[in-house]
């Protein structure tokens, strides 16, 4: 097998054609579908914002900054066939630069809502402006020669703070003012519910914007090169344009969720963006399900519910002093390792994959249950 | 000067661990199109089976024997009840179960041992030579360098020597074609984990003594320098990875010495884009490569 | 049909997840149960809940993971003999591996999913760092951070802080007095950790020596396990000195290093990173290397059977912590039991959020330390000194007297108030 998709199974293929027709009689109304599931999901959050407890309204808003940047490596990944292990890196540039603007507002004294709104856009364009040197390095790597050069961003950026301490403040970094919710919403408006607001607006965005692109023309050029490179320069398609592109939109998708993650924490230090998060972030898409969005929400969601989900299992136990102390932190490790292995050995398309699978056999014994 | 040669020698022994286990990432690769994210845990199992088997005997060589083994059958049964079933249309897959496993290792090692760092002991003194007032090599460093070159020997001979070589190299190089010719292809690939994953334990033996201590997490740091090592000699290549790993032994050292030591990330990076820009296969890929 | 189709499915997966996440909120939404008696959270008649964050796995957690355990066991101990006002102790220990994203999530857990009454002796300073605007906005007490950083004295930035262990510049400027005096002209040398705890460190060292006193600074990364070149260095400038503001992990590395390199000065080691037992164990056989080295220390140490402290903190060990090795993170983790239980009976029997952090800043707490704490309206760092130790034979025992100073410009002065005795079961008596 050649190394040049890192992407998708090949059985990923027939879905996206089949989309291709389907999008030619829908072009019109795309937009308005994608806007309608959007508002739709919005309500919902809102909703569920004022029906959950404070804790769970910062899980989701975590849940929504995470997303931000599985849903942007699935783009790339996914779509593009291009792997990365240092988006966590990407996510720090984001948090960085979304701490050094606010504070820098903050020391001049300027206050104001849409200051965040500010800071959150330089985050993404600082990250852009990474993100397009990194990919056009990347552009020039296949398989594990990609991953070894992402693995060195994803090392390299942490200990960057380090070295310049006097702006990042070294191992541990810097605190980011964030104003309180607006006084129009009342005085006791618990802080976690605004957060999930302003989480969950972001990331819808993100979410419609990508979801727009990958039905777009440069949607279908990044499968078209994940899939075949050749016949994509043949159709007249720039190969290495297109993977700088996508590395490109997914950078700034990953800038926005770490900066979302820097405001949900109010604080931003390089130990929290180490390698490990990169890891786990292209662990949590693959096991989501890799090639579709729905399938970065599932990671999303499992990169903040099973740490808590598998604590919660080893709380249950009752044990002596001694063996608690052996199997505390680690018997959620543990179950988090099995886990991993586990899906991908049941379920190698993910959970979305094994959703539609289930999906899929509903439908058809549905329509035969008719006929 | 003096400080030029310490540096050189310093990074030359820590280059040929990094050598080792970037030859045993080679050995996996090449045998199954997998970047084995799981080899640094996987040597950590079996060189704590060393310091078990070690501290009940009293002896160092049983247990590195030892090690030896367990690092060999850890190989056989991770492909064996693990690699195997993995679908590998996606070359993600197995990266993700290998993670998995990382993580599941390193639980049962702190479950079992502790997250303490535990005593790791060096067979030979680790006091280096003098000579003229200079610190050179310790008896240590040379028996890291001897049993590296041992290794890079026997994997050569038993690639270009040997059946069971060619058989390897068969299986891995065309399945389809070797199955037709009788060749047991299953059996090669768990030969091929086995002799990666034992090659990883001794990588482990030798460098642990030289670090903090036996620890769940001892070779994560050691495993991203012998990839970057891989990938710089070229994931194809086992001379690559020996070159590798040499040069990313020095370029660790010269960077600490002469720069500060939390410049070296950014310097390996640096290496990576110099090698890679230029050779985006790695310095050992074959020139006609051509991918498609 | 396809789009219409795949609307369906993605409207169904949205739908799911926020389905499953409500019946995750839901099952965890009973947690609260520490709320029922007046309106501070986690105190109720029979029990205060309180949490701490602390790295139980990673590279980490060496050491450091057994502090909890033996603080919940001194709680242990004291519900045993009755509670603090016949109120038992319930102590919640979380995993954060020591990454900060993971301390954001389990600190807010503890704050509000099991509403805590109050975090105790949270560990790190970059972890603990991102979690100080969090307790505050949520007025939740943040007392006895485990780590010698600055930062959690700042009685108005954060009201509710307050550290434990010295500050590192306090200590710095303890083992430098004990360098000048002791070892008058002798060429001093230092390595500390590339962060505040190295440069506060260094900062105290200097205060004492004068500026360029200090031949050559050298720092190492964690991320960096060859600390070769850094005593490389030392060796060639000749250094007789060597100032370690190391964790355990690297002070071990940097002892044999310079070991293997035929160098051998002076070692002079922080606290954080000087405890025998740990050192020891770690280098194996080759810990006769330790034999000299000079470090600091606040409690009583591990080793000195006929100190009272130590008779009262392995009995507890045996009985209530699985009688795990005892080391001097057992003692701190005691120690810290001890001071907190202190605090809720100078809080008083009506215990609030107010009550405890009134307490506490009023200080005069008399414990295991050896050195005066220093909790004041305006100061709400920790242990104001230390004593020094040296390895003699195998065996880390004091010497001389015990010092305290300040983190500024102040001198270096003797301490010689006497320790007190611990009381007769063990469990402090309100005041």
């Amino acid at each position: 097998m050649s190394a040049t998709s890192a992407g998708t199974p090949p059985r990923e293929r027939t879905t996206g054609a089949a989309g291709g027709p389907g999008d030619q009689r829908q072009r019109g109304s795309t937009l308005l579908r994608h806007l309608a599931v959007v508002a739709v999901a919005g309500l919902l959050l809102v909703g569920v914002s004022y029906a959950v407890e404070p804790f769970r309204n910062f899980q989701l808003a975590t849940v929504a900054a995470y997303l931000c940047a599985t849903a942007g490596l699935t783009v790339l990944t996914g779509l593009n066939g291009q792997l990365s292990l240092g988006h966590g890196a990407l996510m720090a540039t984001g948090a960085y630069t979304v701490a050094l603007c606010q504070n820098a507002f903050y020391d001049r004294g300027v206050t104001g809502a849409a200051l965040l709104v500010v800071s959150l856009a330089a985050a993404v364009v600082a990250t852009v402006a990474v993100g397009a040197v990194v990919g056009v390095a990347a552009a020039r790597l296949r398989g594990p020669y990609l991953a070894g050069v992402t693995l060195a961003v994803a090392v390299v950026v942490p200990a960057l703070t380090v070295t310049f301490d006097g702006v990042f403040n070294g191992e541990q970094g810097l605190s980011v003012p964030v104003e309180p919710p607006p006084l129009a919403l009342g005085v006791y408006f618990p802080y976690e519910r605004w957060q999930l607001w302003i989480a969950g607006a972001a990331t819808l965005l993100a979410l419609l914007l990508l979801a727009n692109l990958v039905r777009s023309r440069y949607g279908r050029t990044f499968r078209a090169v994940r899939d075949d490179e050749v016949a994509a320069r043949l159709a007249g398609i720039h190969v290495a344009r297109t993977q700088v592109l996508a590395f490109v939109v997914s950078a700034a998708t990953a800038g926005l969720g770490g900066a979302l993650l820097a405001v949900l924490a109010q604080s931003v230090s390089p130990g929290a963006f180490g390698l490990t998060l990169s890891l786990f972030l292209l662990m949590a898409v693959v096991i989501g399900g890799l090639g579709r969005l729905a399938g970065a929400v599932w990671g999303a969601v499992l990169l903040v519910a099973l740490p808590d989900l598998s604590h919660s299992v080893t709380e249950q136990l009752t044990l002596s002093a001694a063996a608690a102390q052996r199997l505390e932190g680690n018997l959620p490790l543990a179950i988090f390792g099995i886990t991993l292995v586990v899906v991908m050995l049941a379920a190698p398309g993910g959970v979305q994959g094994l959703l539609s699978r289930f999906g899929r056999a509903l439908l058809a014994r549905w329509r035969a249950g008719r006929s | 000067m003096d400080r030029f040669v310490f540096l050189t020698l310093d990074g030359l022994s820590r280059g040929a661990v990094y050598a080792a286990f970037a030859l045993a990432l080679v050995l996996i690769w090449r045998a199954a199109r997998v970047v084995n994210f799981a080899q640094g845990a996987m040597a950590v199992a079996a060189a704590y089976v060393a310091y078990s088997v070690a501290s009940t005997t009293g002896s160092y060589w049983l247990g590195f024997v030892v090690a030896l083994a367990a690092g060999l059958l850890l190989g056989a049964i991770v492909d064996r009840a693990v690699m195997r079933y993995v679908d590998h249309a996606s070359p993600l897959n197995p990266v993700i179960v290998a993670l998995g496993l990382v993580l599941l290792i390193q639980a049962v090692l702190g479950m079992i041992y502790g997250s303490e760092f535990r005593p790791a002991e060096a067979p030979f003194s680790r006091g280096a030579f003098t000579v003229g007032g200079l610190a050179v090599l310790s008896p240590y460093d040379l028996f890291v360098f001897g049993a590296v070159a041992v290794v890079v020997c026997a994997l050569a001979w038993i690639f270009a020597r040997t059946a069971v070589g060619l058989r390897m190299r068969a299986a891995a190089f065309a399945p389809e074609v070797s199955r037709l010719l009788g060749v047991n292809v299953g059996g090669m690939l768990t030969l091929g984990w086995a002799l990666a994953s034992g090659v990883g334990a001794l990588a482990a033996m030798l460098v642990i003594p030289t670090e903090l201590g036996l620890h769940p997490h001892a070779m994560d740091l050691v495993f991203v320098s012998a990839f970057t090592a891989a990938v710089v000699g070229g994931l194809d290549s086992p001379p690559g990875a020996v070159v590798g790993g040499l040069i990313v032994g020095l370029l660790l050292s010269y960077v600490s010495g002469y720069a500060g030591s939390d410049l070296t990330p950014l310097a390996v990076l640096v290496l990576l884009l110099a090698v890679l820009l230029v050779r985006p296969g790695g310095l050992f890929a074959p020139v006609a490569a051509r991918r498609v | 049909m396809f789009p219409m189709h795949r609307t369906a499915r993605r409207g169904l997966a949205i739908a799911s997840t926020i389905a499953l996440l409500i019946a995750t909120a839901a099952c965890g939404g009973d947690g609260g149960s520490g709320s029922s008696r007046g309106n501070v959270p986690g105190v109720t008649d029979t029990e205060i809940l309180v949490g701490t964050h602390m790295p139980l796995t990673g590279p980490a957690a060496a050491g450091y993971s057994k502090i909890a355990p033996a603080t919940k066991a001194y709680f242990d101990y004291v519900n045993a003999n009755g509670g603090v006002h016949g109120r038992k102790i319930n102590y919640k220990i979380m995993d954060d591996g020591y990454n900060p994203a993971n301390t954001q999530q389990v600190v807010r857990q503890l704050v509000l999913q099991d509403k805590v009454f109050a975090i105790l002796n949270g560990l790190g300073t970059p972890t603990h760092t991102g979690v100080l605007d969090f307790l505050k906005t949520n007025r939740v007490p943040d007392l006895f951070v485990a780590s010698g950083s600055r930062s959690w004295d700042q009685p108005d930035k954060y009201p509710g802080t307050f550290g434990f262990n010295p500050d590192y510049t306090v200590e710095g400027k303890i083992l430098a007095q004990h360098v000048k005096t002791t070892m008058p002209g002798r060429k001093v040398c230092f390595l500390g950790q590339d962060d505040d705890f190295g440069r506060d460190s260094l900062a105290g060292v200097e205060k004492i020596l004068g500026a360029d006193a200090v031949a050559v600074k050298q720092t190492y990364v964690t991320s960096n396990t060859n600390v070769a070149p850094q005593i490389g260095a030392f060796k060639a400038a000749g250094c007789q000195v060597v100032v370690l503001a190391t964790v355990p992990g690297f002070t071990a590395l940097s002892i044999g290093t310079a070991a293997r390199l035929g160098f051998k000065p002076q070692w002079v080691v922080s606290n954080v990173g000087g405890d025998h037992p740990t050192l020891a164990k770690q280098l194996g056989e080759a810990a006769p290397l330790l034999e000299g080295m000079i470090g600091g220390n606040y409690l009583p140490m591990q080793n000195d059977a006929a100190n009272p402290w130590i008779q009262l903190f392995t009995r507890i060990n045996k009985e209530h912590n699985g009688n795990a090795e005892f080391d001097g993170n057992v003692v701190y983790g005691m120690s810290v039991g001890y001071l907190f239980v202190q605090a809720l009976l100078a809080a008083g029997k009506d215990l609030t959020r107010e009550s405890l952090l009134e307490a506490v800043g009023k200080g005069g707490f008399q414990g295991p330390g050896l050195v005066p704490l220093r909790f004041s309206a305006d100061d709400h760092s920790g242990y104001g000194g230390e004593r020094l130790t040296r390895v003699s034979g195998g065996v880390q025992s004091y010497f001389g007297p015990a010092y305290e100073t300040d983190e500024a410009d102040g001198p270096v002065n003797e301490y010689t108030a006497t320790p007190v005795q611990p009381p007769a079961n063990g469990v402090p008596t309100g005041s």
